[in-house]
């Protein structure tokens, strides 16, 4: 067994509406950036774990969003980073 | 009859349940501690509004873990009446008892204020004492209750019949979905497939006495005691 550190990046599903990334677009149009198109905001969680390897740290990952970390509903991730530590 | 109402960490409306239910109905209340595996002989499972584990993740997203949501799920299992209410409606939600989700207002405001309410199903274990497009007043108050789910689940609620409570009544220029929180199709209430578990943002439990702004809520729990003690 290994330790591994996973990053996990969870957003609001495309086509819901995301008031908070909105927001923050409109904000960052006020201050003159005016090339954002859209913005999304969503959670960056990082999961320290044993597994014997890479690919079970990500399975398990897989495993801890589908049933905790992102709601099935409205939002999707995706496993950013899987590093040794 | 007997309510048992869950207390979760960071429950704030189990009390205001508890008066609703013993001063409003003159009925038997408990309450239920969220670690507890045991539901008291409870005919009735009140899912109480507040915060439960600070909505740390997503509003109700740890609270459906709680040890007694096992006990809870299977009395829904069985045909037993659960009301989620607000934070219990999320709940609700999360531990799969009801479809969809409550996200953060379209308004990024927490809103509390008092709402009209059309019953749009007066034929559900909820809603009997109601008639059908009667409006209601009762208050409001969260900052996630924008309820959301796919198109073919939403057309499915409506179909059946599932759609009870609908918010009515915005400003003058709103259309026919306002909601003061953006939810999908103006959807304040709902109920599941076998129609026993009920999920709603407005708080009825804080709508028992015209001393409190309107007894309309009051209806909500006459309704299930109407259906279930009868």
């Amino acid at each position: 067994m290994s330790v591994f550190r996973v990053a996990i990046h969870i957003v609001p599903r495309r086509g819901i509406l995301d008031p908070q990334g909105k927001a923050v677009a409109d904000s960052l149009h006020s201050l003159g950036f005016s090339a954002v198109r859209d913005v999304h905001v969503g959670r960056h969680v990082v999961i320290e774990l044993d597994a014997s390897d890479r690919s079970g740290a990500d399975a398990a990952a897989r495993t801890m969003c589908e049933r905790l970390l992102a709601n099935p509903v409205t939002e999707d991730f995706e496993i950013a980073t899987v590093s040794t530590l | 009859m007997r309510f048992g109402i869950v207390t979760f960490p960071g429950s704030n409306c189990d009390y205001d349940a508890y008066r609703a239910v013993v001063d409003g109905l003159d009925e038997d209340a408990v309450y239920l501690w969220h670690k507890d595996h045991d539901l008291q002989g409870s005919d009735v499972v009140i899912l109480p509004g507040g915060f439960s584990y600070g909505d740390y993740l997503r509003p109700g997203a740890i609270g459906r873990f709680s040890p007694i949501m096992q006990e809870v799920i299977a009395h829904a299992g069985r045909g037993g009446p659960v009301m989620g209410i607000c934070n219990g409606f999320q709940i609700a939600c999360e531990a799969g008892l009801l479809p969809g989700a409550l996200l953060r207002n379209a308004s990024l405001m927490f809103v509390c204020e008092p709402t009209r309410l059309r019953v749009e199903n007066n034929d559900s274990m909820f809603t009997s004492e109601f008639s059908r497009g009667e409006i209601l007043t009762i208050p409001i108050a969260h900052g996630d209750g924008r309820y959301t789910a796919d198109a073919d689940t939403l057309d499915r609620l409506e179909g059946e019949g599932q759609v009870i409570l609908r918010y009515a009544g915005g400003p003058a220029d709103a259309d026919e979905w306002w909601s003061p929180n953006g939810a999908q199709r103006a959807i304040a209430g709902i109920v599941n497939d076998g129609g026993n578990v009920l999920g709603m943002m407005p708080h009825p439990e804080r709508a028992i006495d015209q001393l409190l702004g309107s007894a309309d809520g009051l209806g909500i729990f006459r309704s299930v005691l109407a259906q279930v003690g009868a």
